[in-house]
C-alpha cells in the first residue's frame, strides 16, 4: 500500500490511536502521614504554583514501607485536587490500593511499560449503588464496614452512621442521625462541599483532603449539630 | 413455606447457641414446627446445649453432600415432639457449606417445617455468611458492651447487602436486637453500656433482654435449653421473647436490679 492510499484512510477517520510518552510529574510516596504530607506539598506548590496549577499527576505507592492500606486514598486524592493539581492515575498499589484507586477513577498504571495490569474482578454485590452520576440518599442506618460514595452529587443519610461506616461524596455529607464514622466530602478536590450532621461524635472528618481525626475536633461541639466546612484550608467546625 | 431465622451476633460468646436452642425450643413447644440447624462446622456446640449429642448419627454437611437424607440426619427432641436438631459436622471444615447446597436442604425443609433457625458461627467467614445468607429474620445477640456492639453493628452491615433478599432486592430481613448477658447492677453503676445506648447506637426494635444467670451454664451442661427452667428470670426472659416475636406486646422485664427486702439489707444477701 502506498504512502498516499494510508494518508486519505487516515483522513477520513474521526481520529487515529497513537502511543505516546508524556511526561507527567510522579508524586513518590515514602510516608503515608497526612499531615507530614500536607505540608510539603502547600511548600511545594508555594515555590511553583504556576508549575502545578491543573498540572497532572501520577501517584507512586512503590517506595511504601509499610505497604498497607494506611493510605487512605479519598485524603491523598481529595488533597491534590484541592490544591489544584490533576492526579490521573496510581502506579505500584497493591490491590486493596487499587481498588480505592478505581473507585475515585483513577488510572491503575503499570510498572513494566505498556502491559496494564490483570484489572481486579469487580465485587459483586457493590455495597454501593451510586455508579451514576447523582446524589444518593439513604434511608436506613450505615453500619460499620459500609462504604457508600455519591458520585457528582451530595450524600444524604436520614439514620445514624456508625463507628466503622464511612462515607465519600464529591459534592456535601448530610447525615440527619449521629454521624460516628467517617465522612470525606469533596473527594474530588472540591473546596467549598460541606459536612452537616445531627449529632458529631465522627472517627474523622475530611474536606478535599483536609482532615480532623476525633481526637482533634474539638470537644465544645462533641455531639452537637454542627457543621464542617473549609476556610482558607483550615476546617472550621461550628454549631448549627 | 417455613420463615428462615439467623442467630448472629459476629462475637463469640455472647449467647448464640444458648438463644439458638432456646428460641427453637419455645416456638416448638407454641406447636411450631421448628428446626435448629448448627452452622458452626468443626466446631459444633448446639448438639451439647440441646442435649442430644449421643444421638448424633449424620449432620448438616452429609445432608448436603448426598451421603445422608434430611429424615435421617434430622434429630427428633425427645421433649418436644415439634422440634428438630441437625447437628454440624466436627470433621469437615466451613467451606463444605456450598451456597447451592445449603440453599437445597433449607428448601426442603421449607416444605414441612414452619421455622428454621439457623445457629451462625462467630466471625464473619463462610459459615456466617452461609447462615444469614437465605435468613427472613435475624436476632442480633449482643452483649452491653461497645466491642460487641461494634461487631453487631458490622454484622447488620453485612446482613443488608449480603444476603439473599438484598441480592434479589427484596424486602430487607427484618432485624432483631437481643440483649444477652444483662446485669442491671452494673448499668445502674455505669459500668456496662444500658439498653437505651445500645438501641441508641444500633437503631434496633429490641426483641428482648435476657438477664445475666448461673442458670444459663447450668442448662447448657445439662443440655436442657434455658427456655424449660421456668423459675429462672432468663428462662422467663426467653419465653417473653417468643412471644414478642410472634407479635404480642408484652413489657421487658429484668432491666432493674431487684429492690433487695429486709432480710437482703440485713444479711447482705
Amino acid at each position: 500500500m502506498s504512502d498516499a492510499a494510508s494518508e486519505t484512510a487516515s483522513s477520513s477517520d474521526p481520529f487515529e490511536l497513537k502511543s505516546s510518552a508524556i511526561t507527567v510529574p510522579v508524586l513518590k510516596l515514602f510516608d503515608p502521614d497526612m499531615d507530614r504530607i500536607t505540608d510539603l506539598l502547600t511548600t511545594k506548590i508555594e515555590q511553583a504554583p504556576d508549575f502545578f496549577h491543573n498540572a497532572p499527576i501520577v501517584i507512586d505507592l512503590s517506595a511504601l514501607k509499610t505497604n498497607d492500606a494506611t493510605v487512605d486514598f479519598a485524603l491523598l486524592v481529595g488533597l491534590i485536587r484541592g490544591m489544584g493539581m490533576i492526579p490521573v492515575g496510581v502506579q505500584g498499589g497493591n490491590p486493596l490500593q487499587n481498588e480505592a484507586a478505581e473507585m475515585l477513577e483513577l488510572a491503575i498504571l503499570s510498572n513494566s511499560a505498556g502491559r496494564p495490569r490483570p484489572r481486579p474482578k469487580p465485587r459483586a454485590a457493590a455495597p454501593s449503588p451510586a455508579t451514576e452520576e447523582h446524589s444518593l440518599l439513604v434511608t436506613r442506618p450505615v453500619r460499620s464496614g459500609q462504604r457508600l460514595y455519591a458520585r457528582g452529587g451530595d450524600l444524604v443519610v436520614t439514620a445514624a452512621v456508625s463507628s466503622g461506616a464511612e462515607l465519600f461524596a464529591d459534592g456535601n455529607i448530610h447525615v440527619y442521625g449521629a454521624l460516628r464514622g467517617r465522612a470525606l466530602a469533596g473527594v474530588k478536590g472540591d473546596t467549598s462541599a460541606r459536612i452537616f450532621c445531627r449529632k458529631l461524635n465522627a472517627e474523622l472528618v475530611s474536606i478535599a483532603g483536609r482532615y480532623k481525626v476525633s481526637d482533634s475536633i474539638s470537644r465544645e461541639h462533641w455531639g452537637d449539630a454542627v457543621q464542617v466546612y473549609l476556610i482558607e484550608n483550615r476546617l472550621v467546625v461550628e454549631p448549627i | 413455606m417455613a420463615r428462615t431465622i439467623v442467630i448472629t451476633s459476629g462475637k463469640g460468646g455472647v449467647g448464640k447457641t444458648t438463644t439458638s436452642a432456646a428460641i427453637a425450643m419455645g416456638l416448638a413447644r407454641r406447636g411450631n414446627r421448628t428446626a435448629v440447624i448448627d452452622f458452626d462446622v468443626g466446631l459444633r456446640n448446639l448438639d451439647l446445649v440441646m442435649g442430644c449429642e449421643r444421638r448424633v448419627v449424620y449432620d448438616f454437611v452429609n445432608v448436603i453432600t448426598g451421603e445422608a437424607t434430611l429424615n435421617q440426619a434430622l434429630i427428633r427432641d425427645k421433649r418436644c415432639d415439634d422440634l428438630y436438631v441437625l447437628p454440624a459436622s466436627q470433621t469437615r471444615d466451613k467451606e463444605a457449606l456450598t451456597q447451592e447446597g445449603v440453599g437445597k436442604v433449607l428448601d426442603e425443609m421449607g416444605k414441612t417445617f414452619d421455622y428454621i433457625v439457623c445457629d451462625s458461627p462467630a466471625g464473619i467467614e463462610h459459615g456466617a455468611t452461609m447462615a444469614m445468607y437465605f435468613a427472613d429474620d435475624a436476632i442480633v445477640v449482643t452483649n452491653p458492651e461497645v466491642s460487641s456492639v461494634r461487631d453487631s453493628d458490622r454484622m447488620l452491615g453485612i446482613l443488608a447487602s449480603k444476603s439473599r433478599r438484598a441480592e434479589n432486592a427484596e424486602e430487607p430481613i427484618r432485624e432483631y436486637l437481643l440483649l444477652t448477658r444483662y446485669l442491671p447492677e452494673r448499668v445502674e453503676r455505669g459500668e456496662m453500656l444500658g439498653v437505651d445506648d445500645v438501641q441508641e447506637i444500633l437503631s434496633l426494635d429490641l426483641l428482648g433482654v435476657i438477664p445475666e444467670s448461673p442458670d444459663v451454664l447450668d442448662a447448657s451442661n445439662k443440655g436442657e435449653p434455658i427456655i424449660l427452667n421456668e423459675r429462672s428470670d432468663a428462662g422467663q426472659a426467653y419465653t417473653d421473647v417468643i412471644s414478642r416475636y410472634l407479635g404480642e406486646d408484652v413489657p421487658h422485664r429484668f432491666l432493674e436490679a431487684p429492690k433487695k427486702g429486709l432480710f437482703g439489707r440485713l444479711f447482705g444477701g
